[in-house]
């Protein structure tokens, strides 16, 4: 038999300035099972619970409705309370008559109506709850890192140096990311390489990272502390157990032609190549479109003849790693526009207008032009010097409506670089506004502009063509009442928009996270929670998640590290009990779930598995559905679906929610 | 500086706003549609600070752009609206104050001769319904005593069987003129 | 496919020879174009600049004579009228109350549904098919494709796929066997309807195009628009007196450029109309061997 306390709280005057709550209290004492029943200023308060706990104790309640505020506000409290009076916690329930009802409505007796509805509605609810306890799931210690750009960098070693495991996975055949293509950083100018090599070797010979180069995530199943994660180990061509790095293969391929990406297509590279001298580890892979031996059906063969540790395999195929890993860090980075998203700058024909990262590779005393400023067409120097800012960016009409962020400073920073190898040449930069908000960034602006004698000029570019080997930039100074200034320059660099990187999406789908509409990774709240996803144990770094800098990328990191860390704590989770459950039944039905799978369709959070339902012997009887707790998350969605009622939630069962709409109908 | 934005009474950008279906606060300012406009150097006004001037609203501001000369001599050629950022369609903007100079008697002197022209060729298509270029020449040099200009091609264009000395009429030419009545009536007033 | 035909004021006065051409090279690959009957005039800039409500009447008068006569593709060489009757077009499809409103001006209902064809899409679409076997000459020369504002601007019905570098007409031109050139003013404005009112302007905009066509070596500047060979070629002394300098090079209607390559005599296509003397352009040409 039932015996239930109704607990009604005042809550100062929030809940009784406009609700009888003392009729209430006296009311609810009359309802079938209500043994005990109460008013009080403040449940919540220390004596409000001892309250609780003494009731529950002397009138041995067998469970309590708690009419006060949101359960969102106090639902834990009065459940700890339950369970220091010895019942099961879950033996709790709360009417919510404060925003429910008092918030919502002026003082009336239909207010306490209302009220007293409520109340009856979780009595009737709170006699049918069951027994619950939370759920544990073990915790895999051990973090996956993707990307290898300066964030997954950064995450990497943090959680490595507190001593878990990571597995860094990187598409390319370098860690290093955009970082390493750098020139000198704003708003310092120290030199990128020199900070970021250490970094990239640290990675490579920690004990507790496994490092794997070109190599993709394939899939990803599982939930937090226990994900499966299956790698795509891209076929190098060469045996890294043997392989030593001399470099005698790429000295001698004779497919020499190939644009460099490293250099942003300014600069050539052979077809077993290790994309820069510092890259790590400093090994080749075979890029096979572009190999003779792969295109002309096993001719040429030259880097297997001249390789002295027989590292190279012709051979190699893709292959495929499971891994269980704990937590998740994403830190695919970006992509930048390029000069022929512009239709008004010649849709990327001119060979000397040219992208921000193109001036990176030129300035970089490791680049093409071994740091001297030279124009791609002809190899001058260039005289004038044009710097487009929000090439794109703050746009609409190309899509592109926010502001990326980097490129104010970049540009400062490209300008100064030009000016401090050139000091007679001119520089412009034409701009809509100067986003310098960082430490130290507004004083670097201004150094650019006062010292180094950079024109910036307010005004977006309308068109740029070339004349005579020069480049006419027609822009406009609106400051000087919108004067059109045509620059006759030699050299133009676009500071394009900082974009997510092309594979994001799909990156996205695989790991059940969300992107916004530029697929750029969103965060599970923009300022509480901002490096975390919606999907528990995954978490953010850098730049996949918005246009960042280099400080900006390493905080994230940093911050996504520690709560992996964070994660790796305890051995085990735990996790509310709010879960489906698929029924069981005595032999010979074992569970009337007939395998039909519809909730495993409709599932949003892949939490449905099968079971094969065996007899003594071992035989199949049939093949039934299973939820897995640690994936789901309580959304009852399946229980909609199920044809036979052999889903049901726990906690929200269907009988809970049928007396509850009882209650309400038999008032 | 910037009350009258505040309260909702009509003011002359809302009715501009209006008539046109452009948000005048979609400018930001960034002057590329001034860069690349072809009259840039003729104009008095810039066009981005025409939508400036109506963005502020400052007194007098009707005024100052519907006395403008540079309303007349955009050529509504849509560089500007092509390369805007902000999708601002500007040549409708102009368009709209064209008229409105027009309307209220505010034509800026030194676009005389450009009214006249437009004039002048809209009552050729009236009378005829198509362009009569000897009528509309005749009628242009009348209305801006610019009796000498280009008489020296006329002799030469005739020759090459370029002016038709009559004009060519629709059949129906009355149905024309019921439709510029049909118009102007319906504004209230005569062109 | 009936294919309608309207021609616009000025092809029947100033640009008669555009018209004469147009006609000959259709004639030739046995194309006939249907006149709308009764047609009106565009309202051209004039309309557009003092009344918006005149500046769609008068388009849609002739798109729903069109409906009317059963056209479903209609060719509008002049690109003002091209400009006028494609932007009515788009803002009836688009507004079902301004539709209304100029049915009422009108007295005539429209479904707008007529295709509107520019000259080149016209070329591609019907000439192009059986123009090889009428191809009998080679242009041979560096044609400068000059496009200007009303094909490629407003966006919303620019008859051209990159607005900044269209290349329709640099395809018929290679057809026709000339080496069209790449060059910078292909889409910028000529001054257009500022031709009479204010010379000085027109002569400045069109003098910098032919200016850019002459330093990359053009040898003839190739139009699909009345007011735009008006600008560059009618209004050749004061561009001459505005750049100070004697450009010469000619200005030819991009169907008497094709009829030329089908071996059309020249005096038909109306070559001989032209202020700037066009032999140059007729002295290039080299017979194709057969
Ligand atoms: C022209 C330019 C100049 C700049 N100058 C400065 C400066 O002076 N100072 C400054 O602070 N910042 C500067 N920045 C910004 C700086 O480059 C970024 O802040 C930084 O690179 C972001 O690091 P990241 O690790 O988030 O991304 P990235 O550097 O983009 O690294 C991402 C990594 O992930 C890898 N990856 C991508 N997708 C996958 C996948 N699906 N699987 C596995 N691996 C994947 C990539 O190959 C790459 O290695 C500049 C940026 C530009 C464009
Ligand atoms: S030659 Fe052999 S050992 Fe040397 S870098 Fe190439 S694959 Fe490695
Ligand atoms: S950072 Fe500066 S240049 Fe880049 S989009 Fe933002 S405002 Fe424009
Ligand atoms: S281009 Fe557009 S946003 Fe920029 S000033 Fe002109 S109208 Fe304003
Ligand atoms: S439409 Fe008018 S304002 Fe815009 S660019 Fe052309 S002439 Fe200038």
């Amino acid at each position: 038999m039932a015996r239930i306390g109704v607990f009604i709280c005042h809550c100062g005057e929030n809940i009784s300035a406009t609700v009888d709550v003392a009729k209430v209290a006296e009311k609810a004492g009359k309802l079938s099972g209500v043994a005990f029943s109460v008013d009080y200023k403040y449940m919540c308060s220390d004596p409000g619970q001892t309250l609780i706990i003494e009731a529950i104790k002397e009138h041995k309640l067998t469970g309590i409705v708690v009419a006060a505020c949101s359960p969102r506000m106090h639902e834990g409290t009065f459940r700890k309370a339950a369970e220091k009076a010895g019942i099961n916690p879950y033996f709790c329930e709360m009417a919510n008559i404060r925003e429910h009802v008092s918030w919502v409505h002026p003082k009336s007796d239909a207010t306490t109506q209302k009220a007293l509805d409520i109340v009856r509605t979780m009595v009737a609810k709170v006699k049918k709850n069951a027994a619950l306890f939370p759920i544990k799931v073990p915790v895999t210690k051990t973090a996956l890192v993707i990307g290898g750009g300066i964030a997954g960098i950064q995450a990497a070693l943090d959680i490595a140096n507190a001593g878990h495991q990571v597995i860094m996975v990187e598409k390319k055949p370098s860690i290093g990311g955009h970082m390493s293509q750098l020139s000198e950083t704003f708003p310092t100018l120290d030199c990128s390489q020199c900070i970021m090599t250490p970094r990239m070797v640290e990675v490579a010979q920690h004990p507790n990272i496994t490092l794997h180069t070109y190599a993709e995530v394939e899939s990803v199943s599982g939930f937090v502390g226990n994900f499966d994660v299956k790698i795509k180990m891209k076929a190098k061509s060469v045996d890294y157990k043997k392989c030593t790095g001399c470099g005698a293969c790429w000295q001698k391929c004779p497919s020499k032609k190939i644009p460099d990406e490293f250099n942003e297509g300014m600069g050539f590279r052979t077809a077993i190549y290790s994309p820069f001298p510092q890259a790590v580890p400093n090994k080749p892979v075979i890029d096979r479109p572009n190999c003779t031996y792969f295109t002309k059906g096993g001719k040429c063969g030259l880097c297997k003849k001249v390789c002295p540790a027989d590292a190279i395999n012709y051979d190699a195929v893709d292959e495929f790693i499971d891994v269980k890993v704990g937590a998740i860090i994403t830190a695919t980075g970006f992509d930048l526009k390029h000069a022929d998203f512009f239709p008004e700058y010649g849709y990327g024909k001119f060979k000397d207008v040219i992208d921000g990262m193109q001036f990176e590779r030129l300035a970089s005393a490791s680049g093409p032009t071994a740091g001297e400023i030279r124009r791609p067409s002809d190899g001058k120097v260039p005289e004038k010097i044009v710097f487009v800012a929000c090439a794109g960016s703050r746009d609409k009409a190309k899509g592109i409506e926010y502001c990326s962020k980097i490129c104010c400073m970049y540009t400062a920073k490209h300008a100064m670089l030009y000016k401090h190898k050139n000091h007679e040449g001119k520089a412009y930069v034409f701009y809509m506004d100067i986003r310098a908000a960082g430490k130290d960034y507004d004083e670097f602006v201004r150094r650019a502009i006062e010292e180094d004698e950079v024109q910036y000029i307010r005004g977006r570019v309308s068109r740029i063509y070339e004349k005579n080997g020069k480049l006419i930039v027609k822009g406009v100074d609106t400051l000087m009442n919108g004067e059109p200034v045509d620059i006759e320059a030699d050299m133009v660099v676009l500071a394009t928009a900082v974009v997510a990187n092309i594979e994001a999406e799909s990156l996205a789908q695989k790991l059940h996270i969300s992107y916004n509409k530029h697929k750029f990774f969103a965060e599970a709240h923009p300022k509480l929670k901002p490096v975390e996803t919606n999907t528990a144990g995954i978490m953010l770094a850098g730049a996949c998640q918005s246009a960042k800098d280099i400080p900006e990328s390493v905080s994230q990191a940093s911050a996504s590290a520690s709560k992996a860390i964070g994660l790796f704590s305890s051995n085990e989770l735990t996790r509310e009990p709010i879960v489906a459950v698929v029924n069981r039944q005595a032999p010979p039905n074992f569970t009337s779930c007939t395998g039909c799978l519809l909730c495993q369709e409709v599932c949003p959070y892949h939490a449905i598995e099968t079971e094969d339902i065996k007899d003594r012997g071992g035989n199949l009887i049939k093949r039934a559905a299973r939820v897995n707790a640690g994936l789901c998350q309580g959304c009852g969605t399946c229980v909609a679906m199920c044809r036979n009622k052999s889903i049901d939630l726990q906690g929200f069962s269907n009988d809970q929610m049928l007396s509850e709409v009882m209650a309400l109908l038999n008032a | 500086m910037h009350e009258s934005t505040h309260h909702h009474a009509e003011t002359f950008k809302s009715k501009v706003e209006e008539a046109i279906g452009v948000t005048v606060s979609h400018c930001y300012q960034c002057g590329k549609c001034t860069a690349g406009c072809p009259l840039n150097e003729e104009m008095d006004i810039m066009p981005n600070q025409l939508l400036r001037i109506l963005q502020a609203e400052m007194p007098g501001y009707e005024e100052k752009i519907l006395s403008s000369l540079s309303i007349w001599l955009c050529l509504a050629c849509d560089t500007c609206y092509s390369r805007c950022p902000q999708e601002v369609l500007l040549s409708k903007v102009m368009d709209y104050l064209r008229q409105e100079s027009l309307r209220q008697n505010k034509v800026n002197p030194k676009a005389k001769d450009i009214l006249s022209f437009h004039k002048a060729f809209l009552n050729s298509v009236k009378m005829n319904g198509k362009l009569h270029e000897v009528g509309l020449t005749i009628d242009y040099k009348l209305r801006s005593l610019n009796l000498m200009q280009d008489v020296m091609l006329a002799p030469s264009m005739a020759a090459k069987g370029k002016l038709a000395i009559f004009p060519h009429q629709v059949q129906n030419t009355k149905e024309i003129a019921k439709i510029f009545k049909k118009i102007t009536d319906s504004e209230g007033g005569k062109q | 496919m009936r294919i309608g035909y309207y021609p616009g004021c000025s092809l029947e006065g100033s640009s008669k020879e555009y018209n004469d051409s147009l006609f000959a090279v259709a004639e030739k690959c046995g194309v006939t174009l249907e006149v709308i009957k009764d047609w009106s005039c565009c309202g051209a800039s004039a309309a557009h600049n003092l009344n918006h409500d005149l500046a769609l009447a008068l388009p849609a008068r002739t798109l729903a004579l069109a409906e009317k006569q059963g056209l479903e593709d209609i060719v509008v060489p002049c690109a003002a009228c091209y400009s006028r009757i494609a932007g009515t077009k788009n803002e009836i499809s688009n507004n079902i109350a301004v539709k209304a409103k100029i049915e009422g001006y009108i007295d005539l209902k429209l479904t707008a549904d007529v295709k509107i064809l520019t000259v080149f899409e016209f070329l591609q679409k019907y000439i192009f098919p059986t123009v090889d076997q009428h191809i009998v000459n080679k242009l041979n020369q560096k044609a400068a494709c000059y496009y200007g504002c009303l094909y490629t601007r407003p966006k919303e019905i620019a008859a051209v796929e990159q607005i900044e570098n269209p290349m329709e007409m640099d395809e018929v031109m290679a057809k026709a066997g000339a080496t069209p050139i790449d060059w910078a003013f292909k889409t910028e404005c000529c001054g257009a309807g500022l031709s009479v009112s204010r010379t000085d302007i027109v002569a400045k905009l069109s003098g910098k195009i032919i200016e850019d066509a002459a330093d990359r070596g053009a040898e003839s500047i190739v139009v699909a628009c009345p007011m735009c060979h008006m600008n560059l070629d009618m209004r050749r002394p004061e561009i001459k007196k505005q750049l100070k300098k004697d450009i010469n090079i000619p200005v030819l209607f991009i169907t008497q450029a094709l009829g030329l390559s089908m071996g059309i005599p020249a005096d038909k296509l109306g070559l001989n109309k032209h202020y700037v003397p066009t032999d140059k352009v007729v002295n290039c040409i080299v017979k194709m061997e057969a």
